[in-house]
């Protein structure tokens, strides 16, 4: 598994990835999502291997990285390490900066390992399935992906569902794959090609933080002195084993779901650590299960959510969305046919997420005190530089000023979205899943002499709209139940 | 708690077209209808060549359902409305303003010059004064980037009256 990794290039990369993933994630705003945007162009000079290894460590460390903010300064550097700060920060508050830090780092890095493991063996076996696949299948596992997001996803799902058709009807833009008939252009000859992943990633992601941000200059944030990372003790590895394993279990699980698995997966690790723990009334008072808990969970969902994206080419969260459009835009079609074709390639890819995994806790073990340190620069001066990464970059990719004020207008529209309760990760996975959900519809619908009843005489398509249906009634049932 | 429920009756008094929901309702609304009225322009394949479904039936398709889950977010939002979102900052519009002067200026000056002026003029605005930091920002950076992109990537920027002095 390791052999592919055996170049010292690609351990620079890996080592680089893993720094700047850990730059990333403990930067609030930032993360791995953005950083991958952000990054994506600069692959274009490496090997596919390289590039891919370079975006799952950024990936894996950058989740990470989002808990050294959570401990020390209660500000989650990621969404996934907002369950973190609930026992990290008031732990830290005691004092004990290091010991949180250090429960957290060896549950991140049990959680990652264990989700490799998984993905190791269960990314074949889904792949091998992926095989029975046909195009109402594939079409069919699109809309369960959707429906997922919008049902498991945060926030509204109503407003998520409608976030994810935005995404969709992204992807009309430009010609019409199978006929070649402008749709949405309006003359404008750029608009033709479409509309490139980059630039709304960019936009959504990077253009639309900085405008959150303008709007929290006068935040002060309050850092809790760190001496150094202590590893847990034994009492506290007795106390959190049982944690750590089932909360990687439910991190992986929820990353194999294609939805923004990080976030929720922590969330339901935590509250799972809290429902099994002998000291509930501990929670948000400093727990060391709660950081454990949420900590394996997150970081569990990495190798979980990479399931889909390389078995079927269906994005797990907006981190593997990005990961997806680097292997597309370096010629590799992730599905059933790259585990037959190119297994040293994948072998690579699980290899590094790995040592990523080992990397991280290195140096998050030895580096935090210094990573924390990076949040002190302020946003004044660093979201300017962004911005000149963010235009650079989109510009990078087709050489189009057009692009560059695309980025601006999602930026902007990224803003308001969030505002009033609008999650921008469903129109990233709509617009990457767009072109699969429609050209299998028509293909499907082609091979049905247009009859729409024929999907249900398909055995694997049906269970997957019943599945649909499922996800779509459960927040209902979730509400109407909480309401009781 | 208590400021949650404030700032729910605060929006609900307020008349319906000021409120958040309606904004966005009728924004949503206003443009699915005028891109679904744009879908009725699209060429038409003739029946040998169409292959399953016209290419507006897909986007006409997704632009009902986008107006529809509308529709309901709306109507959900009189049993449970939203929370008022505070008043956007100075500095929000300002660094809407310098989005628009960097669009301007790379459109019609120079792309790099147009990165510098957004970069200044968001940092000054957003609190930094010490003119050492603003050439940080505002050129050293830029101009590093700039290199970087153009040597490593062998990327050639749209010309302009600072970018031309680099290239010839």
């Amino acid at each position: 598994m390791m052999a592919p990794l055996f170049s010292s290039k690609l351990l620079i990369v890996l080592l680089f990835g893993t720094l700047f993933g850990l730059i990333l994630g403990v930067l609030p705003g930032l993360g791995p999502t953005t950083g991958g945007a952000l990054i994506l162009p600069f692959t274009m000079t490496l090997d596919p291997l390289s590039a891919i290894v370079l975006l799952t460590s950024i990936y894996c460390a950058g989740t990470y990285g989002g808990a050294i903010t959570a401990v020390l300064i209660n500000t989650p550097g990621t969404p996934a390490a907002a369950a973190t700060c609930l026992d990290g920060y008031p732990l830290a508050q005691k004092g004990e900066a290091g010991r949180a830090l250090g429960m957290a780092t060896v549950s991140s890095t049990v959680g990652g390992i264990f989700s490799v493991i998984v993905l190791v063996f269960f990314a074949p076996v889904l792949a091998k399935l992926a095989y029975e696949f046909g195009q109402p299948e594939y079409f069919a596992l699109a809309i369960f992906g959707l429906t997922m997001l919008a049902s498991i996803g945060e926030g509204s799902p109503i407003k998520n569902l409608i976030a994810g058709a935005f995404g969709i009807l992204i992807s009309t833009i430009g010609k019409d794959f199978m006929t070649s008939i402008d749709r949405f252009t309006y003359g404008i000859n750029e608009l033709s090609v479409g509309i490139g992943f980059i630039p709304v990633v960019v936009g959504l992601f990077a253009i639309s933080e900085m405008l959150t941000q303008s709007t929290l200059l006068d935040q002060v944030f309050k850092r809790v002195a760190l001496k150094a990372v202590k590893l847990p003790s034994i009492d506290d590895y007795k106390k959190t084993w049982k944690t750590i394993l089932r909360s990687s279990g439910i991190g992986s699980f929820i990353g194999v779901l294609p939805a923004e698995g990080g976030t929720v997966a922590s969330l339901i690790g935590y509250s799972e650590a809290k429902r099994f723990s002998k000291e509930p009334e501990e929670f948000g008072k400093g727990s060391i299960e709660g950081i454990a808990g949420a900590e394996a969970a997150n970081n569990a969902a990495t190798g979980g959510a990479m399931v889909p994206t390389l078995a079927l080419g269906i994005p797990g969260s907006a981190t593997t969305a990005v990961i997806l459009t680097g292997l597309i835009i370096h010629g590799v079609r992730p599905g059933p046919d790259l585990f037959r074709e190119q297994p040293d390639f994948l072998y690579g890819i699980f290899g590094a997420m790995l040592i990523a995994n080992v990397l991280f806790f290195i140096f998050g073990f030895f580096g935090a005190k210094l990573f924390a340190r990076i949040t002190l620069v302020p946003n004044k001066i660093l979201w300017p530089m962004i911005f000149a990464v963010s235009v650079c970059g989109t510009y990078s990719l087709s050489q189009s000023i057009i692009d560059v004020w695309i980025m601006l207008f999602f930026g902007v529209l990224g803003f308001f979205m969030r505002r009033f309760g609008f999650s921008v990760v469903p129109v990233i996975i709509g617009l990457i899943l767009g072109e699969l959900v429609e050209g299998t519809l028509r293909q499907s619908l082609v091979i049905f002499d247009g009859n729409w009843l024929m999907f249900l005489t398909r055995p694997i398509a049906l269970t997957f709209f019943i599945l649909s249906f499922i996800a779509l009634a459960f927040p209902l049932l979730r509400s109407k139940k909480q309401k009781k | 708690m208590n400021n949650v429920h404030d700032k729910k009756r605060a929006n609900k008094s307020l008349p319906f077209f000021f409120k958040d929901e309606f904004k966005v309702f009728f924004v949503i609304i206003f443009f699915s209808t005028i891109l679904l009225i744009s879908t009725f322009t699209f060429d038409k394949v003739p029946p040998i060549l169409n292959r399953g479904i016209q290419p507006a039936t897909f986007p006409k398709g997704l632009l009902v359902l986008i107006m529809f889950l509308t529709t309901i977010i709306y109507y959900l939002s009189f049993k449970n409305p939203w929370k008022k979102e505070k008043k956007l900052p100075k500095p929000f519009f300002l660094t809407i303003l310098s989005f628009i002067l960097f669009v301007i200026i790379s459109k019609t000056l120079d792309f790099f010059l147009a990165i510098s002026v957004l970069s200044i003029f968001v940092s000054y605005n957003w609190g930094e004064k010490r003119v050492f930091y603003l050439v940080l920002v505002g050129i050293i950076f830029p101009l590093v980037v700039f290199i970087f992109f153009e040597m490593i990537l062998g990327l050639r920027f749209p010309p302009g009256i600072i970018t031309n002095l680099y290239y010839y």
